[in-house]
């Protein structure tokens, strides 16, 4: 008989813990965290919409609170999650075609959806601005 | 379920650091997964020296040293040493992989090993895998006819038969299954990568007469469709396989079916 008689309970093996972060996995991720923060970039959208049906005076307010710096850094960030989630959209389109599935070209898409979305953001917005005529 | 942190008695903590073999000029560090059943510990991380002079080019010749030469305890498995039993699969270096065909000078800095993650540990490096093997078993994976048996032998075209390339290869080592989070998070009813894969080379197999039965089987949410692409499978498989291929071939299926 061997001295030990308890057999105790298994542990489960590292995941996250230890996993390495590739560029398929991480836009992965950010694909669901930037749906998500849709939501609450719809939420503002919607405000300020609300804001234009109630009065003259709401529509100023919420006009200046999305037009102070923290308000556009926000609206920054929804036009990012807006694009991200776009091109990360696409690519799972071409994706359940059976097409871009091959290792180096799904990273190589990957990568592209990170560098898109953020030179396509920031066209946006100085697109926007030269619209304005200004800051 | 979405779990991100360890469950408390599978919580990391470290271990042992382990004398450098005598003498020995060209060092290697090994940091190793280790839990026994026979105490109530919660894992540990072990430091172990390699002497380079005196072992194999691969990451299993570094266990094979450490367990001949400092540490008779550590409990992992291998067979083939050659890529082809699939035995000494482990998380290798943050990635899923053979221990016998990784080589050390692949990773930099010390050789971190992990067993397969989010599987319940035997020992050490050796996970349960009694629920992919299950999962396995559930795709019914042989030959299935209706027809009466042919004299001979069932006949396949050139054409036919190029269809299972890319599939026939899988030796079950189960890297690409535990590498998908989606796997993780739902492990009992997402059927996973080598799985599906192996679900689809008997779909596309063109001997067989059970397509229609084994795509019901697959209509499900969570065993087919918890695949988010997330491609981690594809890019661990130590075969140079691609699971996440397999299982968008499967998807087309079902919609072609439907159409």
């Amino acid at each position: 008989m061997s001295k030990s008689s308890t057999i105790h309970a298994r542990p489960l093996s590292p995941h996250l813990q230890v996993y390495r972060l590739i560029p398929t996995m991480l836009m992965s991720i950010v694909h669901r965290i930037t749906g998500s923060a849709l939501y609450f970039g719809i939420v503002l959208f919607v405000a300020w919409l609300a804001a234009a049906a109630i009065s003259k005076e709401a529509f100023e307010m919420v006009n200046g609170i999305y037009g102070s710096w923290f308000g556009r850094l926000v609206l920054f960030g929804f036009t990012w999650a807006l694009v991200h989630h776009m091109l990360g959209g696409l690519r799972h389109l071409v994706w359940d075609t059976g097409r871009g599935l091959e290792k180096a070209t799904a990273t190589k898409m990957a990568k592209a959806t990170l560098a898109g979305s953020i030179i396509l953001t920031v066209l946006l917005w100085i697109a926007g601005y030269a619209v304005r005529g200004g800051l | 379920m979405v779990e991100i942190t360890l469950p408390k008695n599978s919580k990391v903590q470290q271990g042992k650091i382990w004398p450098k073999p005598e003498g020995a000029k060209n060092l290697r560090e090994y940091k190793v997964y280790r839990w026994s059943p026979d105490d109530g510990d919660n894992p540990r991380v072990d430091t172990y020296y390699i002497d380079m002079d005196d072992c194999g080019p691969m990451v299993l010749d570094g266990l094979i040293y450490i367990k001949n030469k400092i540490d008779p305890t550590l409990t992992f498995r291998r067979s083939c040493r050659e890529g082809i039993c699939g035995s000494c699969a482990m998380n290798i270096d943050g990635t899923n992989t053979l221990a016998c065909t990784k080589g050390m000078d692949e990773i930099n800095a010390s050789v971190k090993i992990y067993p397969l993650p989010h599987m319940p540990v035997v020992k050490d490096l050796v996970p349960d895998l009694s629920v992919p093997y299950a999962q396995l078993s559930s795709i019914e994976p042989w030959l299935q006819t209706v027809t009466p048996e042919p004299a001979t032998e069932w006949k396949q075209s050139h054409e036919d038969r190029t269809k299972l390339d890319g599939l026939y290869e899988c030796i079950l080592c189960f890297c690409c299954q535990t590498s998908c989070p989606s796997y993780w998070w739902n492990g009992e009813r997402y059927l996973g990568p080598a799985v599906l894969l192996q679900a689809y080379r008997w779909l596309i197999d063109s001997r067989d007469e059970a397509t229609g039965e084994r795509l019901d089987n697959l209509e499900d949410p969570f065993r087919l469709y918890r695949c988010h692409t997330i491609m981690n499978c594809t890019q661990a498989c130590p075969k140079g396989l691609n699971p996440a291929k397999a299982i968008a071939n499967i998807k087309k299926m079902m919609v072609e079916r439907r159409v």
